[in-house]
């Protein structure tokens, strides 16, 4: 009897994942494979001059034209996808790691701690990001380091507000009750018992946060405040070509498509996260 | 055609996530007629609610009806498209829910959604509709009828909020009106009016309907007839006075014998009476404290009592009495205000966290709620393994060993250890649930409300391993229920809750006899019996339920 109790099956595990969402895998799978692989995929260094004309079209040798120096497009957008998803990716895991972690802490703490720590970060929460961002490269220069803190330390407050809001709720449960009163301490109940049941909504807000920060760094390079010359990330890339616009230059349309279809691709993919099934008695 | 109601052989299956399907219900076949009140019972999972909704032509999502016809005055529900249905609906048949808290729409006022549904059929001008509406609230004997309607759902009680979603079903005039669960949510001395004005009504206007229930008591006291349904299945039809004296079905035997646990022996506590805990003037509440010392709202007020050693103590009192939260502040979850608490000659902090670990082991709690207690993300074994880990180092193999043993006691199989909460039944989850508190190796055991989300045959069961375990380990309960015949079954000694106070103390061997005071005689005269004229001959001295919870 039981032996055949020991033998039934462990777990069953199966995942069921949509179309919509592998379209979205597979476009952010296609940036960060760009991403790594970009010193071997440009055609020309990203600061030499290669093109007579200004705003040329797409040519045999220049895919996607050359920019309002007569650069090379399409090598400045592959080594730009470094920039956009390295930044925007080392920026949303410092700022959702933090956050998140802060949020629960808070919530299974309670009291003071909960009060302080949440009034601080409202405060942060209410300064406008642009303007933090360019009031902290007013005071410490523009650097890949700094921009990387600055990112994280204005969406950090978002995360712990939505962490918190999520973990309130499972705290309230009895099973946290029930390892409370059993004498464990927060760590424990952060890791073990509220973290698990909040990891889905956590993960889809961390997809979005980072589809804002990838806004974000291209609106901070659009004013020329992000990564510096004769690097650009994506955003800086469509400022520098604006003038195109009036020529129809490619130029300034693929870096808008690349940043179009990476911040498209990761909702596709965080609204549709594969999910487990498991089938009672299947 | 003869009958009001004709079901034949109705078929409704459902398809899983992975897209296996499955049946629901199977070849089942219903007549009522008219005027006639059939009961459809049976365990959660039998398909009694798939049943009543398929009367009205829905099924829930995910179902769908693969064979029969369901007629209700002579058309079939299941071939209608839409909108004919919904003309039906509300019409000819209308539904009255578990939950009327949920179903009403706490923003608008309690008459315009009494009277939505003559609006949508447009069946008659609102102000006729008021003044039926009125009608209706004089006969299902509601305070106040000519102006409740003007409150909002937020302002009236749970009883009455349920006899308006009555009158919000009754308005239309319908031929049939399915009552899913419609007393289950609240208490017995509030069930008994509900009850009363329901079936006044529907002898009144001669209206057919279906009862939904789990409660074999009160069914007994408002239908004609019993259909026991098990597994999507029926097991057995008859007359209410039939199936009552003279089941046939091993099933329906089995929710009878359950319905009336045997009595607890009187234990013979041997040697000197050993006190486990000992709650003096314990005082407990909500929100901030007040210029006395004490909270805004006091749940707890006063409350002395003992537990000893072997012996089960139960305790008693409508929702909102202050029971649970009395145990939560004898488990330090919510720490009183005041009094002491003495547990195994030594007084305990007020808060959990300042309890020593082994005070915090040998009294454990165990929730009503087995869905919410146990944490959904963690296997079964790990849940276990945790206090064991925690309480007694125990590691590797020999946790392994243990949590099977565990496993064992409560009578799991031993492979439910692989498994998650989500994918077992109310009763399992209820025996992880003890099979935790007991890897703790605890002296007592806070029950609060165990059985009350379970079926009458799985929570008879949970209440015989409870007995079992406390013969073989030694064990005492403090046992919390507003269920009567679950704590007269194993408890020793019944404290009887009001408004947050102790006013009864009594031995369960003789409750009728020695309850003193007037609430308690009211609490245990409101228990349905299984008798069908219970109701109808029940006398209720209305000064009594006036000062009873009915504040």
């Amino acid at each position: 009897m039981t032996s055949i109790e020991l033998a039934a099956p462990r777990r069953m595990r199966r995942w069921s994942f949509n179309t919509t969402g592998s379209v979205g895998f597979a476009i952010v799978l296609f940036w960060a494979v760009v991403a790594i692989l970009a010193p071997v995929l440009i055609r020309y260094p990203v600061g030499q001059i290669v093109d007579t004309d200004y705003f040329g079209s797409g040519s045999s040798t220049l895919w996607m034209g050359s920019d309002y120096l007569g650069r090379d497009v399409f090598s400045r957008i592959v080594m730009g996808a470094r920039y956009t998803v390295g930044i925007s990716l080392v920026a949303v895991v410092f700022a959702c790691g933090s956050g998140v972690v802060l949020g629960i802490v808070a919530a299974v703490a309670g009291g003071r701690l909960d009060s302080v720590l949440s009034r601080f970060l409202d405060a942060m929460n209410s300064i406008p990001s642009k303007l933090f961002g360019l009031m902290m490269v007013a005071a410490v220069g523009s650097s890949i380091p700094w921009l990387i803190t600055t990112l994280a330390v204005i969406y950090m407050p978002g995360a712990f507000r939505f962490a918190r809001s999520l973990a309130v709720n499972v705290n309230a449960m009895d099973f946290v009750t029930v390892a409370r009163i059993r004498g464990e301490g927060v760590l424990y109940l952060v890791l073990r018992e509220i973290l698990p049941n909040i990891t889905g909504p956590v993960l889809a807000d961390t997809g979005l946060r980072f589809v804002f920060i990838v806004l974000l760094l291209s609106g901070l390079s659009f004013l020329g405040l992000g990564v510096q010359p004769p690097n650009a990330d994506w955003g800086a890339l469509v400022h520098e070509n604006l003038q195109g616009l009036v020529f129809g230059a490619p130029a300034v349309v693929y870096p808008c498509l690349a940043i179009a279809s990476l911040t498209v691709s990761v909702n596709l993919l965080i609204d549709n996260l594969p999910r487990k099934i498991r089938d009672r008695s299947a | 055609m003869a009958n009001l109601v004709e079901i034949h052989d109705l078929s409704i299956e459902a398809k899983t996530d992975a897209g296996r399907t499955l049946s629901i219900l199977r070849d089942v076949s219903i007549t009522i007629a008219e005027g006639e009140i059939v009961a459809l019972i049976g365990e959660s999972g039998s398909g009694k609610t798939t049943a009543a909704l398929a009367l009205m032509g829905y099924t829930r999502e995910g179902c769908r009806i693969v064979g029969g016809s369901v007629s209700v005055a002579g058309r079939d529900m299941a071939r209608l498209s839409e909108p004919e249905r919904a003309r039906l609906r509300g019409a000819t048949v209308a539904y009255v829910p578990q939950s009327a808290a949920a179903a009403f729409n706490p923003s608008s006022t309690i008459m315009d959604q009494v009277i939505e549904v003559t609006r949508i059929h447009g069946s008659m001008p609102p102000d006729a509709a008021r003044k039926k509406a009125v009608e209706l609230f004089r006969a299902l004997s509601l305070p106040q009828p000519d102006t409740i309607g003007q409150r909002y759902p937020h302002q009236v009680s749970g009883g009455q909020l349920q006899r308006l979603a009555a009158a919000m079903a009754l308005i239309g005039d319908p031929k049939l009106v399915i009552f899913d669960e419609p007393t289950t949510a609240l208490d017995v001395t509030t069930q008994i009016e509900v009850l009363r004005a329901f079936k006044r009504v529907m002898r009144q206007g001669g209206i057919a309907g279906v009862y939904v229930s789990h409660d074999l008591a009160v069914v007994a006291q408002i239908a004609d007839r019993i259909v026991v349904l098990k597994g999507g299945a029926v097991q057995e039809v008859g007359s209410t006075e039939r199936i009552l004296s003279a089941p046939a079905h091993p099933y329906t035997k089995e929710l009878l014998a359950a319905f009336e646990p045997a009595p607890r022996a009187a234990s013979s506590p041997s040697g000197k009476p050993e006190v486990l805990l000992e709650v003096a003037g314990l005082m407990a509440g909500y929100g901030p404290i007040q210029a006395d010392g004490l909270p805004f709202m006091r749940a707890v007020k006063d409350v002395s009592l003992n537990v000893v050693k072997g012996r089960n103590l139960g305790i008693i009192g409508e929702s909102g009495c202050g029971k649970s939260t009395l145990a939560r502040a004898i488990a330090g979850i919510l720490p009183p205000v005041g009094g002491h608490i003495i547990f195994n000659g030594r007084e305990l902090a007020r808060q959990a966290k300042e309890r020593t670990r082994d005070q915090l082991r040998e009294l454990q709690i165990v929730f009503q709620s087995a869905d919410a207690a146990l944490n959904p993300t963690m296997s079964i074994g790990d849940i276990l393994a945790r206090p064991l880990s925690f309480y007694h180092h125990l590691k590797g193999s020999a946790r392994q060993a243990r949590v099977d043993q565990l496993l064992d006691m409560v009578r799991l199989p031993r492979a439910v250890r692989y498994r998650r909460a989500g994918e077992l039944s109310g009763g399992q989850k209820q025996r992880v649930n003890f099979a935790r508190a007991l890897a703790a190796e605890p002296r007592l055991i806070l029950c609060d409300e165990v059985t009350s989300a379970l079926d009458t045959v799985v929570g008879a069961a949970i209440l015989d391993l409870m007995k079992e375990l406390q013969r073989e380990f030694g064990l005492s309960y403090v046992f919390i229920s507003h269920d009567l015949s679950v704590v007269e079954s194993i408890c020793d000694e019944i404290v009887v809750m009001l408004k947050g106070e102790k006013v009864d103390h009594l031995a369960t061997a003789d409750l009728m006899g020695d309850a003193r005071h007037p609430y308690s005689r009211l609490l245990f005269a409101s228990v349905p019996k299984l008798s069908p004229t219970w109701l109808d001959t029940l006398q209720i001295d209305p000064e009594l339920l006036a000062a009873g919870a009915h504040g």
